[in-house]
Parts: C-alpha cells; structure tokens; sequence
C-alpha cells in the first residue's frame, strides 16, 4: 500500500510540475502577481510529493519488500541497513528518483528564500525549474517507474552488487547530484534572464550562493568517488579519465569557470553574455553526463541489453533543454547590455583568461570522450582514448590555469599593475621554481610532472598566502592595524583564497605520486617485504565471515626501522549472493602519505599474491577537495552574498579602507 | 621459449604456455580492428575479470546502467591482482620497460583500463606476451607495432597522431585560439577605457587620500 503511495505521489509530482511550469510563466507574460504566486507553492508542493514517494521506495527498501521489482533486484534482507538505504540509489530507477528529489529541493529553496527577488524573474525562473522536473518526472514514470510490483514476489532479493555495499554508495551519489542538480538552477535563472532580456549585476548576486552550493558538493562528490575508486580498485588509481568520470568532470569544469566569471559579473557587471553561455553549459554537460551515462551510447562496444527506450527518452530531453537553452540564447543574447569595462591586464581580464583555459580544458574533455564514438560512427575505425591523450591536453591546461591563478588573483580590478604582481609574487615563484628543481634532483628524470607539479603546487600555494597577508598588512603598519585589516577583509575573499589552496595542495598530493614506490611480491608469513621507506610483514592468513559475504583476511605489520607502526588488514571478500569477489585493500596513512596493500586469493600453502604500495602526500589531493569545498562555504557564509539580501547590512566597524575585492 | 624466462616451477605453466603460443599465432578475424569489423572486440561476457564489464553484466543484464563514476569502480571482481607476482621478469631493467609498456596498452575487454591495471584473463595474457618480446630482444616501439598490427589502433590508450585523429590532437589548440580571437573581437568592439593616471594625477591623488586609493 505504501508503495502504492509512492507511485500515487509521483504521478501527482508530475502534475504539480506542470502547473509549476505553465501557471507562473503566463502570470509573468500577462503581469498577473497572483499567477505567479501559483510558482511557489507549486513547487514546494512538488518537493513534498517527491519526498513522499522518495520516502516510500526508501521504506520498502528497509523492510525488504521483494514485491517490488526494484527491491527485489537490488537488495537483499541479510543486508546491513545502511547499504539497504544506500541501495535506493544504487539502481537506475532508484538514483532518477534521487535526482529529482534533489531536483525539487532547489526549487523548493528558490520558493522558500527567494523573497528578494524580481517577481517575474522568480516567476519565469520556477517555470523552467518546473519543465525540467516535468521532463525527468516523464521519463521515471515512463520507462523507469522504481514502484513497479513483481509477482510472485521472490523469497529473497538478488541482492546489491556487491562493490557497491560500501560507505561510498551512502556519501558519493547525493553529494555528487547535489552539485549536478544544483546547477540547474543556475540554468533556470539564466533562461528566466534570457526570457526577460535583462541580466545585471542583481541576477549576479541571487545565481551566486546557489553556484556556490553546486560548485561545493559537485567538488566533494567527484573527490568522494575518486577516494572511494582509490581504496576499492585494488591498485590506488584514483582517476581513470573514464567516460563516466569526464561526464562529471566537465560540469565542473564548467561550473568553476562559471563561479569566476560570474563574480566579475557580480562586482563589475561585465562579461554578461558569456556568463550565461557557461550557465547553460553547466547544466548541460551535467544532462550530457546523464544521458552518457544511462543510454549506454559509451559500453556500446560491449552492448549488453539495454533499454533503447530510455536512451532515446533522454536524448530527447537532452536536445530539447540543450537546443531551446541556446536558440533562447543566440536570440536574446545580443540583447543584453554589456556593462564594466576593462583593461586586458586587470581582475577582469585574467578571469577571462581562467575561463579561456578551463573551457578549453572541458571541451578537450568532450572531444576526447566522444572522438573515439564518431569516428567509428563515421568511418568504422576503432581508437582508444585514454588518460596520456587527456593528462597531455586537458592536463596541461589545467596546469596552466595553475600557473595563472596567482596572478589573477593578486590582480586588481578593471586596470591592474602585472609589473607589481610579479614582483609581489617573486618569493613564490623562486620557492616554487627551487622545488621542482630539487623534486627532479632526487627522482634523477625519472618523471617530469611529478617535480614540475610540485613546484606549481609550492608556488600557488604560496602565492595565494602572500596575497592574503598584502591585503591586511604592508610593510610598516602595526600588526593591530594589520588584523583589524585581515578581519575586515570579507569572507567571500577568505574563501576563494581557500579554494586556491585547495587546488594547490591537491596539485601537492598528485606530485607526491611521483615520489612513490610499488612492490610487488608473493608474501611469505614472516617474512619482510620492502616497500619505499617501510617494510611489511604478513603476519597469518585466515577467513573471517560477515553479514553477508566471507572473507579472506591477511592481517600484516607495517615497520619502518623496525618498529612497528601500523597494523593493516587487507582482505578479498566472497558475496555469495553474485558469486563475485571483492578486494578490501589494506591502507594505513602515515603522515600524509598511504600503504596500501592489495593481495590475490591465498595459496593453499599460505603464501598471499601481494601489490604493495607507498603513496607520499596521497591523502592531500582529497584533502585538497575539500578544502576547495570549504572554501565555497566560507563563500556562502559572506553577508554580502546571502541570497536575496537586498537589506542593507548595519553599519559595523569598517576596516580601514574598503579593499577592493 | 616460454620457459626459458619463467625461471621458476610455476603452476600455471602449462596454460600459459599455451595461451601465449594462442596468442603468437595469427589472431582470430573478429579480434583485429578493421573497416570491415566496426566490432573487433571480442564478445566480452564470460570474458571475466575485468573491472567495468563485472558490473555492468550484472548490472545491465536487465537494461540496468549505475549512475555515474560506478561502473569503473568495478575493477575487482577477479580471483586475480592486476600484475601478479609471478609474472614479474628478474631483470628490474626490462621489468620496468614491461611496466611502462603494459601502461599505454588498452586492456581490449575493458572500459578506458590499462592491462597494467586490469585483471583479466586477456590483459595477463598481452602482459606476458610483452615480457617475451622484451625478453627477446625487442625494442618498445617493436612491441607496440606488433600488437597495433594485431589489434589496431583500439590496443593504445594514447591514440597516434594520423590522418583520422589529427582533428582530436589539435582539438585544445584550435579550441583556445577561436576562443582567444573571440575574446579579441569582443575586446576590439568594446568601448575604449578612459586612459590612466599620470605619475602627476597619481601623486596628487596619493596627497589627497592619504595613499589609501593605490591599494588593490
């Protein structure tokens, strides 16, 4: 019955979505308040509905309901609860409705806090939100329905695939759609923007916390899964540049430039058009990722039986957001004012510079990804793609962008003085430059990133530092007047100066794999095996049972010097329910850097197939991603950008002189 | 030939053995990449242990694809490590040549893995048969050849820069250089600044505000 329920309040979702979608936009074509009123309580309508249905397949999922197709096929009632809650989303129909549950919560936020802003903009703005939900509604109850009965109902499930009965499935879906969802608002406001004709600075502020919020989780849910793909993959990699990686990379990409320039718009009102253009572009690599992902264009080569309906469904929705968003935009965009002006050496310019590279890098990505799809669509030759053709492009623009970020971010607006950066910056770059000499000193050539990574790493680091330090002391005033300054100094600025450092200490942590050291051996019970600066010692083999799988465990010492420091347990797990095995690697940090051991099945006389690994400063680069995130939050908690805050703050204490930001 | 390099009894030997001499003789025509063939994979059910394919078989058995970042979170599924202790050559030299060769080689029934990385059948397969060729004197670029001329193009993770991929190569080259021009463009119609300050103007702003205006 509840599940009925469920299905119940989806289809009425669907309903509400469509008033959400018609009701507002014709109140802000006709002027009428009232109608556009109706927006609002659509759509906090619609979230409550989603949640209800979303609570209804969450519900059956705990209680084992085989009666339900997707129950049945996904879970399993020896499963702990947490992996039968994480279960929800570890399906398609399940994680589509997941992806409208976050879906309708943006818009419920926008209906919820947005008060502040122009009335028809908000109007226009919950309509296109509205169509989106309508689409993915469409598609769920259509050709995914997750409240589909199955009779009979089995005694017991299939149960979840078992790689995916790890905490990773509870943390990196939601944060991951989080940060893709969230960009379509961002999409919605830009289109709303177009409709009216009218984008200006306030358009700026209102897109800005919701960008931040995005940009945030998308940053943490790529790092969750690149962390979770480290310890799960058996040999540390961490990114593949696989397809469905590059499917999440690129509305990041976008998204960060997006963040940039829309902060140009925000303080100096220029670079409009192009703004929205990475609007629409964020959001539509993240349906681009979709579609990608769930038509099954990409394992094509490998085609098992995929539903062509669905991919058709989703191509629809994909050309039909893709194509009316830039129709909508090659019509209204010459339309737009174009506002502040600027020198090419300033703020301004070297965002555009940033955008240049970042936009570039995100392009080579899709052509990289889809290359290999229409060549063999056009010509019938097969090639591969993979991470060299990538590190060597998208790579080296990253890095350039690297390079540049200190700059620009030490620039002042509208004109700027490049001569005085570079020299404010010169401790920075001779530190940095020093670095990667010694980096390639003590590899002697064997890599050249590894040095040249950590040099930039040093050298962005400390670049952002020292422009933090500039901003609230200069040589001779008193250390008081310097932290009145430095707490003067708006949070927005703490926070990107945060989000540089993140990027740079995850630029740190990539270096580090340079430094590392792999063995690879049949281990003998006792018997030490080096690995970089540590040896490691298997200690007893022997198998242990969990809820729903056994294990074969290999516990073993990890000593350096010998004294034993840490004590690792890797393990090759047996699900009985697929047949399927599973590596649980032995990890361990150590400063900042990991053992990591991964071991093939024991032989009958004990001795354990082992790759055994030291990774320096590994730990850094997620680290580093979160620092990044955190750095949005700061950005967020900034008075000034709290959304919709059209009332004017109180007159605080002002630091000494407003410092342009 | 084959045992003149593995050294040591191993117990896996004989299959080995006999699945290198497989691998030396002409390559069945459904594998080699051809105009021909837009399929030259070999039909990778049953084909085991490789990571994405484990999941999505079991996934997409009933139309099913995992959501995004999964599918490649499947690496794990075999009995097997990637590159096994056995398979190891003596000389580190040559090893390392092996290690950076399997790197740059596609694991053919695999999602965008190296065989360096992958732990099916096949992969250790192109792993021993690379140490073989290295053990017998090759150099890398002749390795790479002899399995391109095997299995295509499709077998390198880093695709050769010809007349079919030169558009792909050039790709952020020309993408930066139209969005530079356009931001040139858009520079060049824009209104001109008002010109900046004289060291004069400069220096009386400077008397006027108390040098607060010069900070960023």
């Amino acid at each position: 019955m509840i599940v009925e329920i469920g299905h119940f309040a989806l289809v009425l979702a669907l309903a509400a979505a469509l008033i959400q979608t018609l009701v507002p936009f014709w109140g802000a074509r006709v002027g009428d308040d009232r109608l556009m009123a109706v927006g609002r309580n659509a759509a906090l309508i619609q979230f409550a509905l989603i949640a209800v249905a979303f609570a209804a397949l969450v519900n059956a999922h705990l209680a084992s309901d085989f009666s339900v197709l997707n129950v049945a096929e996904n879970s399993n009632s020896a499963m702990p609860a947490i992996y039968k809650i994480a279960g929800v989303w570890g399906n398609h129909e399940g994680s589509m409705l997941l992806w409208v549950l976050i879906l309708a919560i943006f818009g419920a936020l926008v209906a919820l806090f947005g008060r502040g802003l122009p009335r028809m903009l908000r109007a226009d703005a919950l309509a296109v939100q509205g169509l989106i939900s309508l689409a993915f509604l469409a598609f769920i109850l259509l050709t995914s329905n997750p409240f589909e009965r199955l009779m009979p109902a089995p005694f017991e499930g299939r149960d979840l695939n078992p790689i995916l009965q790890d905490p990773g499935l509870a943390i990196h879906p939601p944060l991951l759609y989080l940060g893709y969802v969230g960009f379509s608002i961002v999409f919605s406001f830009a289109a709303a923007a177009l409709i009216e004709g009218r984008i200006d600075a306030a358009w700026a502020r209102f897109v800005r916390p919701f960008t931040l919020v995005a940009w945030s989780f998308l940053t943490i849910g790529i790092a969750a899964g690149s962390f979770w793909a480290y310890y799960t993959l058996g040999w540390g990699g961490f990114w593949f540049w696989d397809p469905v990686e590059n499917a999440s990379l690129m509305p990041w990409l976008a998204g960060t430039a997006f963040l940039h320039s829309v902060a140009v718009m925000e303080k100096r009102d220029a670079l409009k058009v192009w703004t929205i253009f990475l609007a629409i572009l964020a959001f539509s690599f993240s349906l681009l990722g979709t579609f990608l992902v769930r038509s099954g264009v990409l394992t094509s080569v490998h085609a098992f039986a995929n539903d062509p309906r669905r991919g058709v469904f989703i191509l629809a929705i994909l050309a039909m957001f893709i194509c009316g968003s830039f129709a909508l935009f090659a019509w209204r965009a010459p339309m737009l004012k174009q506002g502040g002006l600027f020198a090419p050496v300033s703020r301004e310019g070297a965002l555009v510079v940033n955008n240049l590279l970042l936009t570039t890098a995100c392009a080579t990505v899709l052509f990289g990804t889809l290359y290999p799809l229409a060549l063999e669509q056009l010509t019938g030759e097969k090639i591969t793609v993979g991470a060299p053709f990538f590190n060597l492009t998208s790579g080296a623009l990253m890095l350039t962008a690297c390079f540049a970020a200190p700059f620009g971010f030490s620039l002042a607006w509208k004109r700027g003085d490049l001569l005085g950066v570079a020299q404010r910056l010169t401790l920075a770059l001779v530190v940095g430059a020093a670095t990667a000499i010694a980096g390639a000193a003590w590899l002697g050539g064997r890599s050249i990133f590894a040095p040249l990574a950590m040099g930039l790493s040093v050298f962005l680091i400390l670049g952002t530092v020292i422009e933090v330090v500039m901003r609230a002391w200069r040589p001779g005033l008193a250390l008081g007047a310097a932290l009145g300054r430095a707490l003067g100094l708006p949070l927005s600025f703490y926070g990107a100066a945060l989000a540089h450092l993140g990027v740079g200490v995850t630029l740190l942590g990539l270096s580090g794999l340079g430094f590392g050291a792999e063995t690879i051996a049949t281990l003998h019970k006792g018997a030490p095996v080096e690995v970089g600066p540590y040896s490691v010692t298997l200690d007893s083999v022997g198998r242990r049972i969990g809820p729903n799988y056994t294990e074969m465990v290999a516990p073993m010492t990890v000593r350096s010097g010998g004294v034993a420091v840490a004590e690792i347990a890797p393990a090759r797990r047996q699900f009985a329910s697929r047949e399927m095995t599973t590596t649980q690697a032995g990890l361990k940090t150590l400063d900042f850097g990991q053992i990591y051991v991964a071991i093939g099945d024991p032989a009958p006389d004990g001795t354990v197939p082992a790759r055994l690994y030291w990774k320096p400063l590994v730990t850094l680069i997620w680290l580093g991603a979160a620092a990044m995130a955190l750095g949005g939050a700061l950005s967020l908690a900034d008075r000034r950008l709290r959304f919709g805050a059209a009332v004017r703050a109180k007159a605080g204490p002002r630091p000494l002189a407003q410092p342009a930001q | 030939m084959m045992m003149r390099w593995l050294g040591r009894p191993f117990s896996l030997r004989e299959k080995v053995a006999g699945e290198a001499r497989r691998m030396r003789e002409p390559p069945p025509r459904r594998w080699r990449a051809s105009r021909a063939n837009p399929h030259p994979n070999p039909s990778p059910v049953g084909e085991g242990n490789c990571a994405s394919l484990h999941l999505r078989h079991v996934l997409t058995s009933k139309g099913k694809v995992l959501f995004l970042l999964l599918p490649l979170l499947a690496a794990l599924a075999g009995p097997a490590l990637a590159v096994e202790p056995d398979e190891v050559m003596k000389n580190p030299k040559l090893e390392a040549r092996a290690r950076a060769l399997s790197e740059e080689l596609r694991c053919l029934v695999c999602q965008n893995e190296s065989i360096d990385d992958s732990e099916a059948p096949l992969a250790r397969d192109i792993r021993l048969l690379i140490r073989e060729r290295i053990r017998e004197g090759e150099t890398n670029d002749e390795v790479r050849a002899y399995l391109v001329s095997r299995y295509g193009d499709f077998i390198l993770l880093k695709p050769p820069f010809q007349a079919d991929t030169w558009l792909l190569w050039l790709s952020p080259v020309l993408i930066l250089g139209l969005g530079g021009a356009a931001a040139l463009y858009a520079r060049r119609r824009a209104p001109r600044l008002t010109p900046a300050l004289t060291a004069d103007e400069e220096a009386r702003l400077a008397a006027l505000t108390g040098g607060d205006a010069s900070s960023g």
